[in-house]
């Protein structure tokens, strides 16, 4: 008879839930009981990444930290749908002040727990990819640099939103916003500019620093999670697709997270004290044109005429972050990946049943339990 | 009220916020036919018993076949699955191994001795069922489960039909079809054996009969105009595998030759292989690709080293030898003799020319119909005689074990409602849950569990089973590869990716509902669903 793993559910660990999963295996969103830190009835657009995304780590936070959580909130879409006077979704204590000063007030509130005595509640900051990597990134790098005891989340769209799609500097080369207008010869935003946020943070060598996806929500819980259980300044990077600014349909928000990790074009990984610890492999990789194509910021790309010269720049910026960060090399070989059956790859821990780890299965699965790959049979 | 400095208005939750009114569109939680059940022809909800497998619930699973197939361990080996050609999964990587899961749940029943409970009511009604194939076990079970009384009354020596006497037991071991036909009887079935029905009107008069199904199979074998020297050696292939049964196995020689290509052909010379015989040769007047054998039958018997010979037919048969004439295929497909001949030496030429229905017990009842050697049934199985329904391989269809269950359930169904006066009605059909609208993304990547296959030097030699099982560990592997296609398995996915909150989890077993005061219609509950089970639709308003 061939030996094959006992241990095996149907969805892995890709789904939300699982019924075959015991219930401590199962994620936070997955529990009917979960905090819902952002509750229904805010003003995000049909299909808001960044609403999920802050419901993902805002509750994920919540059960670390046992339901002590202060949350400090820059201005941005979060702040403006979520809390427009007086009225707000917000079901955890939350506080906004500034644009650009959420890492500061963050610290501030931070002080004031220690000040008090009060080591139980915890503090993260949050705002979107303009307050943190454009307007607040003064004070969030003061907030590194002393060590500040505040976990900052960026949730990350890729231009000003809010405003009616500006750009920022976290907004990708060629990609169309309404200041990097579509025409002329090098049309839509431009290449050689910008801001890596998640490097930088790794160059103030604090304690951690990932990034994670909406797609991709056992992996999110499992960094939030981490994160939580550290102490100083610690840095999480969430890529948070937005419909109206991306030209997609709302539906597709998670879709395109997706797209953007298996074309490689958002590198999913883990750091501390500024090395690379983890990374999430690419599973069933794609050209990073499967990922530009559907949506309408890059439609200047495709017609009248393809611009092939920019899809195979931004193809090779996706080549280089495979290659900087091995999303590719816990995989047998370059092609094997786009091999579905190519079960052999993943990993074979039994809730994860999901991308091998690079570091082999040493290290707890993502869903937080020990490997219980020594079961096989 | 006492408000603090510079503050007008009283705090208030986003709930006050019903954003639903946005919505222009709405999420409805549907439910569609996945391939496998829409292919199946005994009509079995394969995904849903996979459902139970999947949580290692095999009673749950093997009491949910029960309600369509009382032969699970029999259809787990014999049946050709054509859910599995269809499944959605072989997209993915390899189709889910449904056929070797349902053998492992039949297998586990019988290991176990699970039954399924005697009706507790009685119709007081009586059906008659002739012949105790596929077919008529079927619609008994069926027919006993609603509560009539039934009688089986089957011409042989022993209950099966074709299952016994058709397929050899290395494919079906007698111990399995015994053990699945004795737990119908044990229902209250009342199976009379060597009792052929000449008269159907009278008995069915005579001892009170309301109904009868009438599934008497094809057992004559179908003969062609061979020349044929005096000491030439022919037999057919019903005749061979019948002999089987007995307690004299037949003769063949060390060359066999059989001609036919069909499944039963295959049969005959794999049996032959069996029997002692050094060269098998099948001789088939097409190509393989339009051979009426399954693709499986046809693997196992080349592995077994069976030949085949395409494009030939047998023009003459002498001792010792067979005259053989290439064929070749005209434009339309059909082959035509080329004139040129061949010698091929055979101690014995078996002939597996199809089968034909003795349907003498139909002849005089009035209103039957017989075409091309088949009788005539409507879509509820009755034949031109009110109250005589048939199926099986004597009305047209695929002859398969499959079919036959299937035939024999589907009018057990039509007879239980013509005695109550009413009228069998299908319920609607859903749509069908094809694989684009899966987002097949979330399934783990996972090959196919292959069930082990005896090694192929020893099967040449023995009538041991040639397919084994699966063990607990890999049947749970295998159930646990279905897609679910088109049928919520509560993966809590649309209540996971709602960036509003507006799903609601109605705990283990109930499902989802969207909550319309704050769905704002953005669809990717519809788009993360991996099954399929969310459909879009516009809003009226």
């Amino acid at each position: 008879m061939p030996v094959q793993r006992v241990k095996f559910y149907q969805t892995g660990s890709f789904v939300v839930g699982n019924r075959l999963l015991p219930a401590e295996q199962r994620t936070v969103q997955s529990d009917t009981q979960r905090t819902n830190a952002l509750t229904s009835g805010h003003r995000a657009c049909q299909g808001c990444g960044e609403a999920l995304g802050a419901r993902y780590v805002v509750d994920a936070a919540m059960r670390a930290a046992d339901g002590k959580v202060i949350a400090v909130n820059a201005t941005g879409c979060l702040e403006v749908f979520s809390t427009p006077y007086p009225e707000t979704s917000w079901q955890v204590p939350w506080m906004h002040s500034l644009f650009g000063n959420a890492p500061a007030v963050a610290t501030g509130v931070a002080a004031a727990l220690r000040a008090k005595g009060r080591t139980d509640v915890r503090v993260i900051g949050q705002g979107g990819d303009g307050s943190t990597v454009d307007i607040g990134f003064g004070v969030l790098s003061g907030m590194f640099e002393r060590n500040d005891d505040v976990l900052y989340v960026c949730y990350d769209n890729e231009a000003y939103m809010n405003t009616g799609i500006q750009r920022s500097g976290a907004t990708p080369p060629a990609a169309r916003t309404m200041t990097t207008q579509a025409v002329g010869p090098e049309p839509g935003n431009a290449f050689g500019q910008g801001k890596n946020l998640p490097a930088l943070a790794m160059a103030h060598e604090i304690g951690y620093v990932a990034t994670a996806t909406v797609a991709d929500l056992r992996d999110l819980e499992h960094k939030v999670h981490r994160a939580m259980g550290l102490r100083g300044a610690r840095y999480l990077h969430v890529l948070v697709p937005c419909p109206l600014g991306w030209g997609i349909p709302s539906g597709h928000t998670v879709r395109m997270a997706r797209l953007a990790t298996r074309s490689g074009i958002f590198p999913v990984f883990e750091a501390e004290h500024g090395e690379v610890t983890d990374v999430s492999p690419i599973r069933h990789r794609v050209d990073v044109e499967e990922y530009l194509r559907p949506q309408k910021r890059y439609s200047h790309l495709f017609s009248p005429e393809p611009r092939r010269d920019m899809i195979d720049a931004l193809q090779a910026r996706a080549d280089r972050n495979i290659r900087r960060f091995g999303l590719l090399d816990a995989r047998a070989a370059g092609e094997g990946d786009r091999d579905p059956a190519a079960g052999a790859d993943t990993c074979c821990c039994a809730p994860c049943a999901g991308p091998r780890s690079p570091r082999g299965n040493e290290s707890p699965c993502r869903s937080g339990s020990p490997c219980q790959n020594e079961e096989q049979s | 009220m006492e408000r603090p400095f510079a503050i007008t208005l009283d705090v208030g939750t986003s709930l006050a916020n019903r954003t639903g009114s946005w919505r222009t569109q709405r999420p409805v939680y549907s439910t569609s036919i996945p391939p496998c059940n829409a292919a199946c022809p005994a009509g079995e909800n394969c995904q849903a018993w996979l459902y139970a497998a999947e949580e290692g619930d095999y009673r749950t699973a093997w009491d949910r076949i029960m309600q369509d197939n009382p032969l699970p361990a029999v259809m787990g080996r014999v049946c050709y699955h054509p859910c599995e050609s269809a499944c959605n999964r072989g997209h993915l990587d390899e189709a889910v191994g449904i056929n070797s899961v349902e053998r492992f749940l039949g297998d586990l029943a019988l290991d176990k001795g699970w039954t399924v409970p005697a009706p507790t009511t009685s119709t007081g009604r009586r059906v008659l069922v002739v012949g105790a194939g596929p077919s008529g076990l079927s619609a008994a079970y069926h027919l006993r489960r609603a509560g009539h009384e039934v009688q089986i009354r089957e011409a042989g020596p022993v209950a099966g039909g074709m299952m016994r006497f058709g397929i050899p037991s290395y494919r079906l071991p007698r111990d399995v079809l015994q053990a699945e036909i004795r737990r119908i009887c044990d229902l209250g079935v009342d199976l009379l054996l060597g009792c052929p029905v000449t008269d159907l009107r009278g008995t069915m008069r005579d001892e009170g009969f309301d109904a009868a199904f009438v599934a008497v199979g094809a057992h004559v074998a179908k003969h062609t105009e061979i020349p044929a020297g005096e000491s030439a050696r022919i037999l057919d292939a019903v005749t061979l595998l019948r002999s089987m049964e007995g307690q004299d196995r037949p003769m063949l020689g060390r060359r066999v030759v059989v001609y036919g290509g069909g499944n039963t052909a295959m049969d005959a010379a794999r049996t032959a292989k069996r029997l002692g015989a050094t060269e098998a040769v099948v001789v088939y007047r097409r190509t393989r690709d339009r051979m009426p054998a399954h693709d499986v039958e046809v693997e196992e018997a080349l592995q077994e080293g069976v030949l085949m010979r395409w494009l030939s037919t047998i023009r003459q048969a002498d001792e010792g030898k067979v005259l053989m004439e290439r064929m070749e295929l005209d434009e339309t497909g059909f082959p035509r003799p080329t004139g040129e001949v061949e010698e091929l030496e055979a101690d014995t030429l078996v002939l597996a020319l199809g089968q034909d229905a003795d349907l003498r017990l139909l002849q005089d009842v009035p209103g039957v119909t017989i075409e091309k050697g088949v009788v005539r049934v409507g879509a509820d199985f009755m034949t031109g005689a009110s109250g005589i329904f048939a199926g099986g391989d004597m009305v047209p269809s695929d002859r398969t074990v499959t079919v036959a269950v299937g035939h024999g359930r589907k009018a057990a169904a039509n007879i239980d409602a013509w005695l109550r006066g009413t009228v069998h009605r299908a319920g609607p059909k859903s749509e069908p849950a094809t694989f684009d609208r899966l987002n097949t993304w979330y399934y783990s990547d996972a090959p196919r569990t292959v069930r082990p296959v005896l090694d192929a030097a020893r099967r040449r030699s023995t009538f041991d089973e040639v397919v084994g099982g699966l063990d607990e560990s890999t049947a749970l592997f295998e159930a646990r590869r279905c897609l679910s296609c088109g049928n919520c398995f509560e993966c809590d996915n649309c209540y996971g990716v709602c960036p509003d909150n507006a799903v609601v989890n109605l705990g283990p077993g109930r499902g989802y509902r969207i909550d319309l005061d704050y769905c704002k219609g953005c669809g990717i509950c519809v788009a993360e669903c991996p099954c399929g089970a969310i459909s879009m639709e516009p809003e009226n308003r």
